[in-house]
């Protein structure tokens, strides 16, 4: 499938001959699992098995707890509740349900940023980038929407709120919202659809890792290097590459157990902690809860949302120059929607030819404040919408759009890239210099 | 090594992100006092005699007002609550009248039944309480500490039936009683528990202090009734996954042997 020479798959026995004229699914799955891997990859290479299990596990906990819960808003809580209380292991499956979903995101962050660093966005890795982009899109409405099921009180306003952000939308936004809503307001008919939609949207994302994989099987792995595998002959290729089975699944796997450990802590033994109290309190459209808040992977982009308020002149600009259709509201809105989709832009946005943060010595720092600006958003989300919390996301949401619409491009311009080292394989003797050598090839600086 | 340090790091970033709901029910100036209670941490359990006690608590004072109604009666039996002899739970249910739309009347229950929902209309049901009031969030607003102290719901509960100061005042003819517990400070709860209000057949202390916390026991059972189960159940994965752990870093280890130390 991939571009690097390698052996495929060659049918032995008959039985295997006779599958292989008809379809050659075994050849397929073989070659999937034997693809050519640069052997150099590092430990941030290991969260796409984590997101692949995480699916699984939403999955199945998922399809086992929508046959124990109705979603109707009379029932909805006590069902949730009898889960807990009467089915069989139910209060684990929820648990690990609800707690899966921040792993989950845990991990695509942690998969993003290391795209983010070691340039996996840039040619020929587009296409990986922005399908990536679109799975991490669809898991935030199906994680939304999952929120709601429950009918407790953060769900019901946090469906109010977040319903209420396609509202703002010129001209079509309130027929949009009452389609998205079912009716005027957050209701049975919300959590039915929203029910039938966190369902579906689940398959959806497969279907997209499948594409994912697929397109980044073509292109190869990307690497900390972001130096290409050697593709001139098969022997070359081998010195850069190992097979994936058994080298990186084992790999994977050690990882994903040492991940899981500390999953299964947190779901045995603080499996609140990373809900909101509040939402063990039944849905009440009478009683609004002092802070709604969204889910901690929501808050950094919550907070660029609540950032731009009428008084901030680049919203005064835009609603002058609009005659009011871009008002404060839906300026946040495209200002949320804008910071996401700016990423799925950096192949376009970052002009620098070295694709590795390894060998950028400026690109470094302005990388690792974005990490910073990440964590600060996700505090000031958390904030109530008062001073000095409006202004500090003021500055953290504008470094957001500045990293990749002012920095990316300037930089590859005005930065002098480090060496970077000839071929994968020399980058991996530098890390484990052969004992004939006796060590000197990890003094040798690279050419 | 260096690996598992970077893993211990996204592990104690992990729990760093969870602030939204630590940080968000942090705002108002409440005392809450930090009770000791048998099931804290990863290695307490319930004590059987003091959710018996709780229980006999809040059928004796609070469930004139308050009820139960996600929990169905018969759990009163289960393994890791207050284990009643299945007598006993027959007959604890008959003093209760529940609503049978089968025979459109009310008829006395029956364990398979649930308590019976809140008898006054403003009184809260208490099935959730001990978890949908958090009384811990450090430290700072992260909420860590709920990993050895719990999210202090009931430590919330407990606070507020002894956080009475005597004090009360009439608005808009409703008496509020000052709580220094209760979020705004002042409740519409009378305070329900003085101390020595229920006498335990085995002669138990009946202060004020220890019939809260035995309440607050009961009450974080009725929250969260499968907890002894989950708490076994994080146990043995925590335990298998690290075993497993070790033998994939083993076979790891001697995989890439042959590749990273080459002769």
């Amino acid at each position: 499938m991939s571009g690097i020479p390698h052996d495929h798959y060659e049918p032995k026995s008959n039985g295997e001959k006779w599958l292989h004229r008809r379809l050659p699914i075994v050849g397929l799955l073989s070659d999937t699992l034997l693809i050519p891997t640069p052997k150099n990859l590092n430990w941030m290479w290991i969260w796409g098995i984590v997101l692949t299990f995480c699916l699984a596990l939403q999955i199945i906990t998922g399809i086992v707890l929508a046959m124990h819960y109705t979603p109707h808003v009379d029932n909805a809580f006590a069902s949730v509740e009898h889960i807990m209380r009467n089915v069989n292991g139910g209060h684990m499956l929820r648990y690990m349900h609800q707690n899966g979903a921040s792993l989950f995101f845990i991990a695509v962050y942690a998969h993003i940023f290391r795209g983010l660093y070691y340039g996996s966005y840039k040619a020929p890795r587009e296409v990986t980038w922005i399908i990536g982009m679109l799975i991490y899109l669809l898991m935030m409405g199906t994680a939304f929407m999952g929120y709601v099921l429950p009918w407790g009180q953060m769900s019901f306003w946090g469906a109010t709120v977040i319903t209420g952000l396609f509202g703002a939308i010129p001209f079509v936004g309130e027929s949009l919202q009452t389609l998205l809503l079912g009716g005027p307001a957050v209701d049975n008919a919300t959590l039915n659809r929203f029910f039938s939609l966190h369902y579906l949207f689940p398959f959806i994302i497969a279907g997209l890792v499948i594409v994912h994989i697929w397109a980044f099987h073509t292109t190869g792995n990307n690497n900390p290097t972001g130096v290409e595998v050697r593709r001139g002959s098969k022997e070359e290729a081998q010195k850069d590459t190992l097979p994936f089975w058994p080298y990186f699944v084992i790999k994977d796997l050690f990882a994903l157990a040492v991940i899981l450990a500390v999953f299964f802590a947190v779901v045995g033994f603080m499996p609140n902690y990373l809900g909101h109290p509040d939402n063990y309190i039944e849905a009440n459209p009478l009683a609004t809860p002092a802070h709604i808040v969204p889910e901690w992977y929501f808050l950094p982009f919550y907070a660029i949302l609540r950032a731009f308020t009428s008084d901030v002149w680049v919203v005064i600009i835009a609603e002058t120059l609009t005659g009011g259709i871009i008002d404060a509201k839906f300026f946040g809105v495209l200002a949320m929607f804008g910071s996401i989709a700016i990423m799925a832009l950096a192949p376009w946005l970052d002009t620098s030819s070295v694709r590795s943060g390894r060998y950028r010595p400026m690109f470094k720092w302005w990388f690792w404040l974005l990490v910073v600006d990440f964590f600060v958003l996700m505090w000031l989300g958390a904030m109530p919408a008062e001073e000095p919390y409006a202004t500090f996301s003021l500055i953290a949401s504008a470094y957001w759009f500045a990293y990749f619409l002012v920095i990316l491009p300037l930089l590859g311009v005005i930065e002098k890239p480090l060496p970077q080292p000839a071929t994968i394989e020399e980058d991996f003797n530098a890390h484990y210099p052969s004992k004939a050598d006796g060590g000197s090839a990890s003094v040798k600086p690279a050419e | 090594m260096n690996m598992i340090k970077r893993l211990t790091v996204s592990a104690a970033l992990i729990l760093g992100l969870g602030t939204s709901g630590a940080m968000a029910a942090g705002a108002y100036d409440t005392h809450i006092e930090d009770f000791d209670f048998s099931f804290e941490g990863p290695f307490g359990s319930y004590d059987v005699n003091q959710l018996q006690r709780g229980l006999q608590i809040y059928t004796e004072i609070c469930s004139a007002c308050h009820g139960l109604k996600f929990v169905p009666i018969r759990t009163l039996a289960d393994e890791g609550g207050p284990q009643l002899p299945d007598e006993q739970v027959i007959e604890y249910a008959k003093q209760f009248e529940v609503f049978d739309p089968e025979i459109d009347d009310f008829r006395e229950a029956v364990p398979t039944d649930h308590f019976p929902a809140s008898g006054l209309e403003n009184a809260p049901d208490l099935s959730l309480m001990a978890k949908k009031r958090a009384g811990f969030h450090g430290p700072y607003g992260l909420g860590i500490n709920q990993f050895v102290k719990g999210i202090g719901g009931p430590e919330y509960i407990a606070s507020l039936l002894t956080g009475y100061t005597g004090e009360e005042k009439e608005q808009a003819g409703v008496t509020f009683y000052e709580n220094t517990a209760f979020p705004g400070g002042w409740i519409a709860m009378a305070p329900p528990l003085y101390g020595e209000d229920v006498e335990f057949a085995d002669g138990h202390e009946n202060d004020l202090h220890h019939l809260s916390a035995d309440l607050s026991a009961f009450l974080m059972w009725t929250a969260e009734p499968k907890m002894m189960a989950r708490k076994q159940a994080g146990f043995a994965g925590v335990i298998f996954l690290t075993l497993l752990s070790v033998l994939l870093y083993l076979t790891n280890k001697r995989l890439w042997a042959s590749v990273k130390n080459k002769e």
